[in-house]
Order: structure tokens, then C-alpha cells, then sequence
């Protein structure tokens, strides 16, 4: 028995480790970030979400769609509802007229992110043949998350010497294969922010990552609270538990 | 015999329906009075956490399928639905997707305790075997449930799975088309998988039922692998194992929630938030975690066909335990032998777990074929074996005897140790 135990533990703690391995393969050499949304008590910076938005508005929506979001959806990272009626009211989405044709017409909370191309089809004549892969959950579906997307913005660099760059491809340090369809999408003041921070490189990719984070989970925050109250409960809960059992069973031992 | 039954309850509502219909009778001849070996660790609680997985799994499932959409263009949208716009539609689902794991590892747990202590001899062979096929039904269930999300590792995870039928000779092509319901992976395979995901957990409710109805037949094994010899042995399961099950369950509920709150996506692969695309493959197509050592050893066996036949065979293999051990004494703490031999076979086993998880090339191929090797030559030829040479420790005379020693140490019985049970046969 005494030896069970401790080996039952062991496989369980292996077993579970497996899937850790995966995660540490990935996040090996990018840089790493502190961000306010790991760990138990962590929530997202509002701040770095709403810039996170302004990139993705003003550079990535250009070829990346996020047809899982809508306009209502941004209350989550502290917008109005007059400013999101406004980004929404900016932006040209398709419907249908009243002879019901087709017909682009400014968005309202209720709609989806307008795509930047119709189709697959349409993105890859368009974009010599590349297909940029649609946001709205690509923090989850990446080894290494936000990190991951932090460490590929800022990871352009010139190739090595001995490597051969196919046609219309850029050196990335962390894409697998490094050789990235997409050109380098960020630089330092790509963008203006409203508040005080400068939006360098880094700031810029730490934003966006954010906001990928939140597009992935956007009840992360919540999430996390709800839990620290639940297992607190739940540890509780296995105190009294087993002082009941104590008190039950004491009178057999 | 007809006629209504002599109901002992004395609540007139009660004993009118117990009358007819004998289910208060049962539950507390069952689980109320029900005579339990006294000295139970807490490895004896994983059956009930499973049956708590089990039930958590079932009501999740049910409000997920008010959600889902099991149509290949819209399910991947309707999951994301699910965890956007149904209200705690993301607890549900993280609570269902962790669940999943939690079951197995409950189970598993479960298992390895069974072979530990011989709970799988005489007289509950059945016992065991009714375990192995709820095993088996699990794996379909979660393989299936696994499938619904179509993500990249649901679709390319679907075609490898289904793909190892075409391993069987001359019908095998047929049988894969039969399953697909088409010359691919597609809509009607994910419309099937559905449809059978919802009707497999209620046949493993069903299963579940017989495998309890079998242990309340032959009574647990316990610790010492020894059965009671009276009712000094013994104590009602209520309230002593209803509340050491309850502090289990509490510390099992808290590992899930750590899980679904802090890290739900831990024990996923991300590959699965991307939609499925049948024309681009993963570089590396694994199953969930707790399928990793079967898919290990089929990929250790060069054969395809054969490969097929060794990862089944490693779980068929348990239906025969009970007669490929021969040693009549049950608990590993009185085989000094099996004892040991038992810690190389769960450490193949977790090897097992992490090869699959690997690529089939170089050293992962190798230890993954001695694993594989192990796991066999632990069931068809160290079991049989060490039941011969094997020298067992002497038995204790009764249940009470050690755990009095263990107890207090000064012989004499306390009380109400002799007269709880007594009261209750």
C-alpha cells in the first residue's frame, strides 16, 4: 500500500504532464512576457485590449477576418455602447436591401467583424495565393497562445546566409519552417495611439496578443474570478468534510 | 411471488409506495445498511467519483446538445456559440471537455487499484470483466465526443481511428466506407458520431447498473484481499463510507474546477481551435491523453493489421485476468512478488502514455516496443508464472485483527467497534 500510493501519484502527475511538454516545446527561445492574465487571479488590461483593437482595426482586419466577434462583443474589453455603435456604424458590412439584393451597409452591434474578402478562394486570388488564417481564435489554437503571437510580430529578421527564401516569403525566428507568408505587419509607430503609451514594436505586439487573448476567451477574467471563489469553497468544503468523517468515524477507531 | 411486499417504513406515504414498489427497501439495504469491509483506503471512493464523473458528464452533455449543431460547416461555429453567447455556455463546455479527462483518470485510478489488490478473482470475475467493457464503451463515447467539435484533431483524429478497420483483410475498405457513411471523413460521419455520442453514455448507465448490481452480490474486496468472516469485519456503508466517499469527492471536485477554471484548454491539443480541413494533415495527429498508450502500442507494431490486433488485444487482455493470474491470494501487500512487478508494469504503462504522444521515430519507437513488450509479457507470462514460484505472505485470521493492531494497539475492542455492525445484521 505505502508503495502504491506514491507510484499512483507519480503516474498521475506523468500522465498529466503530458500534455505540458507540448506547451514548454513551443514557448522555447520566444521571448517572454509577463502578462496580466496568467496565473489564478489573472485579468485582462482594458487598456492593452482596446489598443490591441486599434491594431487589429486599422492593420490586420486589411486581410485577417474574425467572423466569430461582433461589434457587441467589444463591451467586454470596456467600450460603450455609443463607441461601439460608432466603430460598428464605420465599418460596411453585407446585407440585404430592401428588394433583398445584396447590399453593403454600415454595421450595427449585432453584426459579425466584417471580413476582408467573401471567401477563402477570393483572399487567395487576392493575396497571391496565402489564405491569413481567421483571428477570432487563433490565441487558443497556437502552441505557446499570446506568447506565441507576441514572439512572431517581433520575430522578423533577415534570413540566414545559408538559407533559401522562397518567392514573396519573409524570415520569421518563430513561425515553424520560418518561412512566413505574411510581411513583417508591425513596426514601431505603425499606429497612434489615444493614450500616453508609445506604441513600439513591442508595446504594439504585446497589445495585439491581448487582444487575440481576449477574442479567444472573452470571459477569461470572469472565469478566473469564479474560480479562486469556487476551489476556495470547494477547500473549505473538504475541510469540513472531513472533520465530519473524523467525527463519524471516531467512534470505530 | 405476488402480492405487495411487507414494507418496514413507517411514514404511511413511504411504506404505501415501498409496498408496491420496494426501492426505499432497496436503498437502504444497498446503501444504507449494506455491510462494507472496515478498512477501505481511499482508493475504494474512485468507483463512486466515477459514477460522479459520469452523472456530470450526462447533464453537461445534455444543455451542450441544446447548443450544438452537428453539421460539419456549422459545428466548429456552434461550439464557439456555445462558448460565447450561451449564458456559462463556456462552464459548461470547459466543465464537460475537462470532464472528460477527470472520468479517465478517475477510472484508470480505479483500475490500477483493482489490479493491485486482485479485485478482479474469485468470486468477482464478472465484476471486473462488466469494468472493462464500461472501459471499452467509455473510449468509444469520448473517441466520438472528441470528433463533434471538428476541429483539425477531430477530423484528421476520426480518419486515423476509423481508418485502422481497413487493417481487416478483404471487407476492411467496405466496413470504413460503412462507418463513414461516404468516401470520407464528412457530414454524415459527424452526424452519426452525434447521434451515438448521446446514446452511449445512457448504455454505459445501463452497464454501470449491472456492474454495481454485480459487486453488491459478492461484496468489495478490500486492502487485505480477505473476505469478512462476520459482522465484526464489517460496518454499514452509511454513514462511514458515505461520508469518506463525500471528502473524496470534495478533492475531486476541487482538481476539476482547478482545471476547467485555471487551465482549461491544458489537456487539449490547440490544433483542435482550428477548423477542420480535410486538405491540410497535421504534422503530428494524437488522441486525447488517456487514448496515448493504445495508440502507442499500435504504432509500435510495424503491421498495420497486426498493430490493430495489439492495441485491441491490450484491452481484451483484461477480459481473460482473472484466469491469466493464477495465485489465489488477492492483495499485492501479501504477494512480495507481484508486488514488485507491479511497479515496472505501471511505469510501462505511463510510458506508454508519453510515447503516444510522440512521433513514432527513433528513440520513442524503440522504448514505445518495450513498453509494448512489457505490457503483454506483464499479462501472458509474468502473471501466470509468478503465481506459481510465488510464496505468499501469511494471511491475516480476519479484517478486524490488523486493524486493531494498526489502531490503538491495545487489544481490547472499543465499543462501538462490535456493536455497529451488530445492530445493522
Amino acid at each position: 500500500m505505502r508503495r502504491l500510493i506514491p507510484a499512483c501519484l507519480a503516474a498521475a502527475a506523468l500522465v498529466a504532464s503530458v500534455g505540458a511538454p507540448r506547451i514548454a516545446v513551443a514557448e522555447e527561445g520566444m521571448p517572454s512576457v509577463d502578462w496580466s492574465f496568467s496565473g489564478p487571479f489573472g485579468g485582462f488590461d482594458y487598456a492593452s485590449a482596446q489598443r490591441g483593437f486599434l491594431i487589429y482595426q486599422n492593420v490586420c482586419a486589411n486581410c485577417h477576418a474574425m467572423h466569430l466577434l461582433h461589434y457587441r462583443d467589444l463591451a467586454g474589453i470596456g467600450l460603450s455602447e455609443e463607441q461601439i455603435k460608432a466603430i460598428a456604424a464605420s465599418v460596411q458590412v453585407p446585407g440585404l436591401d430592401d428588394s433583398g439584393q445584396p447590399k453593403d451597409m454600415p454595421g450595427t452591434p449585432a453584426s459579425q467583424f466584417r471580413s476582408p474578402y467573401p471567401n477563402e478562394l477570393a483572399a487567395r486570388a487576392a493575396l497571391n495565393g496565402a489564405y491569413p488564417p481567421d483571428l477570432s481564435v487563433i490565441a487558443n489554437a497556437r502552441e505557446g497562445g499570446p506568447t506565441y503571437i507576441h514572439a512572431l510580430i517581433t520575430g522578423y529578421a533577415d534570413p540566414p546566409a545559408d538559407m533559401k527564401m522562397a518567392d514573396g516569403m519573409y524570415y520569421n525566428q518563430y513561425f515553424p519552417g520560418h518561412q512566413i507568408g505574411m510581411p513583417q505587419p508591425l513596426q514601431d509607430d505603425s499606429v497612434t495611439y489615444t493614450d500616453n503609451v508609445k506604441p513600439t514594436l513591442d508595446q504594439e505586439a504585446r497589445d495585439i496578443s491581448t487582444f487575440l487573448m481576449w477574442a479567444a476567451n472573452p470571459y477569461l477574467t470572469e472565469r478566473k474570478r469564479m474560480g479562486v471563489h469556487i476551489v476556495l469553497f470547494l477547500l473549505f468544503m473538504t475541510g469540513v468534510t472531513y472533520a465530519v468523517k473524523r467525527k463519524v468515524w471516531s467512534d470505530l477507531h | 411471488m405476488a402480492g405487495l411486499y411487507k414494507s418496514e417504513f413507517k411514514n404511511p406515504v413511504i411504506n404505501w409506495l415501498d409496498s408496491r414498489l420496494p426501492i426505499f427497501t432497496m436503498m437502504q439495504r444497498e446503501y444504507g445498511a449494506f455491510p462494507t469491509p472496515r478498512n477501505f483506503n481511499y482508493f475504494w471512493s474512485f468507483g463512486g467519483l466515477a459514477m460522479v464523473a459520469l452523472m456530470v458528464m450526462i447533464l453537461t452533455g445534455v444543455f451542450l446538445a441544446m447548443h450544438y449543431v452537428p453539421a460539419a460547416d456549422r459545428a466548429f461555429d456552434s461550439v464557439e456559440h456555445i462558448m460565447r453567447d450561451v449564458n456559462y455556455g463556456w462552464l459548461i463546455r470547459y466543465v464537460h471537455m475537462n470532464g472528460g479527462s477527470m472520468f479517465f483518470i478517475v477510472v484508470y485510478i480505479h483500475m490500477f487499484r483493482g489490479l493491485y489488490y486482485g479485485s478482479y478473482k474469485s468470486p468477482r470475475e464478472l465484476l471486473w470483466m462488466i469494468g472493462v467493457a464500461i472501459l471499452l464503451l467509455m473510449m468509444a463515447t469520448a473517441f466520438m465526443g472528441y470528433v463533434l467539435p471538428w476541429g483539425q484533431m477531430s477530423y484528421w483524429g476520426a480518419t486515423v481511428i476509423t481508418n485502422l478497420f481497413s487493417a481487416i483483410p478483404f471487407v476492411g475498405k467496405a466496413i470504413v466506407t460503412w462507418l463513414w457513411g461516404g468516401f470520407s471523413v464528412d457530414n454524415a460521419t459527424l452526424n452519426r458520431f452525434y447521434s451515438l455520442h448521446y446514446l452511449l453514455p445512457f448504455v454505459i448507465v445501463g452497464v454501470v447498473f449491472l456492474h454495481v448490481v454485480a459487486l453488491h452480490i459478492t461484496g468489495s474486496n478490500n486492502p487485505l484481499g480477505i473476505e469478512p468472516t462476520g459482522p465484526q469485519d464489517t460496518i454499514p456503508f452509511h454513514p462511514y463510507y458515505t461520508i469518506k466517499d463525500m471528502v473524496a469527492m470534495v478533492v475531486f471536485l476541487t482538481l476539476w474546477a482547478a482545471l476547467v477554471f485555471f487551465a482549461p484548454n491544458l489537456l487539449g491539443n490547440p490544433d483542435n481551435y482550428i477548423p477542420a480541413n480535410p486538405l491540410s494533415t497535421p504534422a503530428h495527429i494524437v488522441p486525447e491523453w488517456y487514448l496515448l498508450p493504445f495508440y502507442a502500442i499500435l504504432r509500435s507494431i510495424p503491421n498495420k493489421l497486426f498493430g490493430v490486433i495489439a492495441m485491441f488485444g491490450s484491452i481484451l487482455l483484461l477480459f481473460v485476468l482473472p484466469w491469466l493470474d493464477t495465485s489465489p491470494v488477492r492483495s499485492a501487500n501479501f504477494r512480495p512478488l507481484y508486488r514488485i512487478f507491479f511497479i515496472p508494469f505501471v511505469i510501462a504503462c505511463v510510458v506508454l502514455g508519453i510515447v503516444g504522444a510522440n512521433p513514432p521515430q527513433g528513440s520513442w519507437l524503440l522504448i514505445g516496443r518495450i513498453a509494448t513488450a512489457w505490457y503483454f509479457l506483464h499479462f501472458l507470462v509474468i502473471l501466470p508464472l509468478i503465481g506459481k514460484f510465488e510464496r505468499p505472505l501469511p494471511l491475516p485470521e480476519s479484517i478486524l485483527q490488523p486493524v486493531l493492531r494498526q489502531g490503538g494497539g491495545s487489544g481490547g475492542l472499543p465499543a462501538g467497534a462490535t456493536a455497529a455492525p451488530r445492530e445493522v445484521s
